[in-house]
């Protein structure tokens, strides 16, 4: 079964800004599951739509085939969802905070005085519990959110931008604390701007743009796609030029520095056999950046050139006309 | 769409009606911590301004301004200051606590949850209700230290406090969901149901009133409020029993399902 199922999915807000322009998706039961974009790509419209925060023009859109139209409420009682904005009452403790959002998804208080006391202390802060939440840092604002979305133990978790502004030690153990969560059977959509956090944790992946679908598969088999790496190497000693390597690109960065880029059908015992037979000690070699976002960048920037028009409505959010008309007429369809 | 028919074997597991009830007292509880966490501003005020009413218009110059409707004028205001207090603290709570979380963006808490709107609108209520009726309690208390209160019929008395504070929590509720910001919470309170209130029988019987004036006050539903509550205090009404009663009633069920329409649509609270 999947988890979510969308198609057809088109949002025009108020203010005549297309955001959702027609998106097919399915996540299936169980999977890990990465949603990325640009800035204004449209996630959190997409995300805000399945936890009925924000309403469709178009389209359905099903949770554990409950489609949202007919069978909200159960849909919803699937859910569990981490907003990219803090949006609990600061005046609250995080421990009232747990308890009432449980409450709201029908668990009796003495059930869920447990189970916030588990997760209170499972992310690390059970200290702070009877804290007003206005006092706690914007990391553990974060996490207080991760452990309120888990108080319903949905079937599906959904957190957009969960590890924004989150130190890199805390990070990794949020990355497997949601591990552990995913392997006990809770399917898990993921928005982040840390490409390297999706490649880590995710199977599956859709890469949305300007309102669409620019891309949807498996995580390795994206990672296959992508046709050539850029490597940097540091070297021992300092070239003044950068040395010929036929059939490969070498740019010399500077002096210790070298990138080298390298296709899929060729390979970097070749690179270093003739750096070796040049006198060239390599001490270091890194990605230049992380694969899936050198993918994300190529497929980002196509879309942007192809769409050139589409970019004012999208950055101011004032409609363009024609674009207008268009949304306004998928809207009544 | 095979998937429907699999979700439906599967849907009796969920039971809407135990999580309808759970997520009710739980919006009532929260709704109750909240009153009590900042009882400086919600329980207080009203209390010290019921006190001064007592002091200045019952003692000081109600001395000389001698029977109203056959009773001491302290008698007769009592009740009135009572309902004044329900009203403004019914219709208060409900209007801040729901512009604060739509503010806050904590109502998101409750929009995602599976709980449908007639719920959040009926938590909310009667959290409004619950602090009406808790001031109502306090200056009623204090009112008891001024003057004699009598009870002529006990039912009438609680069938229209609740009824009043059902209708302002309401109000208070559909102000939330149009207010964009905090002016627009202040606004109504101020100018509308503050001179509603005072020219709502509150300190004096209408039958004192010019012809016109009489009957501009008939178009005032507070009116009907005040004196159904006064009698049954004290028995004496100026207005129609029943019809103050039907009022009541037909203004509570409108208003409910204004407010549960509204949410519905997504109006104030979805984008
Ligand atoms: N409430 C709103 N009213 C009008 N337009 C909106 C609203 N929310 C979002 N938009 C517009 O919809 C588009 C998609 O926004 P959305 O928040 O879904 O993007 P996103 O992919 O989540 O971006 P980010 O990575 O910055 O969070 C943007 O053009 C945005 O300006
Ligand atoms: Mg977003």
């Amino acid at each position: 079964m999947n988890a979510l199922s969308v198609r057809g999915l088109v949002k025009t807000y108020r203010n005549g800004v297309q955001a959702l322009k027609g998106i097919d998706l399915d996540v299936e039961e169980g999977d890990f599951f990465a949603l990325l974009g640009p800035n204004g790509a449209g996630k959190t419209t997409l995300i805000g739509i399945a936890t009925s925060l924000v309403t469709k023009t178009a389209g359905t859109l099903s949770i554990f085939g409950h489609d949202i139209d007919r069978e909200l409420e159960a849909a919803k009682a699937c859910v569990g969802v981490v907003p990219q904005e803090i949006n609990f009452n600061m005046f609250e403790s995080p421990e009232t905070i747990l308890v009432n959002q449980a409450g709201f998804y029908g668990i009796e208080r003495r059930v869920a005085r447990e189970r916030a006391e588990n997760y209170l202390r499972q992310l690390h802060l059970w200290d702070k519990r009877d804290k007003m939440s206005r006092s706690l840092s914007g990391g553990m604002k974060r996490r207080l959110m991760i452990a309120r979305a888990l108080m319903n133990e949905p079937k599906l978790l959904i957190l957009d931008e969960p590890t924004a502004g989150v130190d890199i030690e805390i990070r990794r153990s949020m990355w497997d604390f949601l591990r552990g969560i995913n392997e006990r059977g809770t399917t898990i959509i993921l928005t982040t701007h840390y490409l390297e956090e999706a490649e880590t944790l995710c199977r599956n992946i859709a890469i949305i743009d300007g309102g669409r679908i620019a891309e949807r598969d498996r995580m390795s088999s994206l990672l296959l796609k992508l046709h050539t790496e850029t490597f940097v190497l540091t070297l021992r000693n300092a070239l003044s030029a950068a040395p010929k390597l036929d059939g490969y690109n070498v740019a010399l960065v500077d002096n210790h520095t070298l990138e080298v880029e390298v296709s899929k059908n060729q390979n970097l015992n070749d690179i270093f056999s003739r750096l070796s037979a040049l006198g060239i000690e390599v001490l270091s070699m890194r990605n230049k950046v992380n694969r899936l976002e050198e993918i994300f960048m190529r497929l980002v920037e196509k879309g942007a050139n192809g769409a050139a028009a589409r970019a004012p409505e999208a950055l101011s959010g004032i409609a363009v006309p024609e674009t207008t008309a268009v949304g306004a007429q998928g809207g009544r369809s | 769409m095979n998937t429907a028919s699999v979700t439906t074997s599967a849907a009796p597991s969920l039971d809407l009606t135990r999580i309808r009830w759970v997520g009710y007292k739980t919006i009532v509880i929260r709704e109750y911590g909240r009153i009590i966490r900042i009882w400086g501003q919600t329980l207080v005020p009203s209390a010290v301004t019921a006190t001064l009413y007592f002091v200045i218009f019952g003692s000081l110059i109600g001395r000389r301004v001698g029977d109203m409707g056959g009773f001491s004028y302290m008698q007769y205001i009592a009740p009135g200051l009572i309902m004044m207090s329900v009203i403004t603290n019914s219709y208060a709570n409900v209007v801040s606590s729901f512009f604060g979380a739509k503010f806050g963006k904590h109502i998101e808490e409750l929009l995602v949850s599976p709980l449908p709107n007639w719920v959040i609108v009926a938590g909310y209520v009667t959290g409004g209700m619950l602090r009406g009726l808790m001031v109502g309690g306090v200056v009623t208390l204090v009112s008891v230290l001024f003057t004699d209160m009598q009870v002529h019929h006990l039912f009438i008395i609680l069938a229209a406090v609740l009824l009043t504070s059902l209708v302002f929590s309401l109000g208070g509720f559909i102000n939330a969901v149009f207010a964009k910001n905090f002016d627009q919470v202040n606004w109504v309170p101020s100018f509308i149901l503050t001179p509603l209130t005072y020219f709502g029988g509150v300190f004096y019987s209408v039958s004192l009133l010019p012809q016109w004036a009489q009957k501009l006050s008939y178009a005032n539903p507070i009116l009907y409020m005040v004196n159904a509550f006064r009698y049954g205090f004290l028995g004496v009404s100026d207005v129609p029993l029943r019809l103050a009663f039907a009022i009541m009633v037909v203004a509570a069920i409108a208003m409910f399902a204004l407010c549960v329409g509204m949410l519905n649509r997504g109006t104030g609270t979805r984008e």
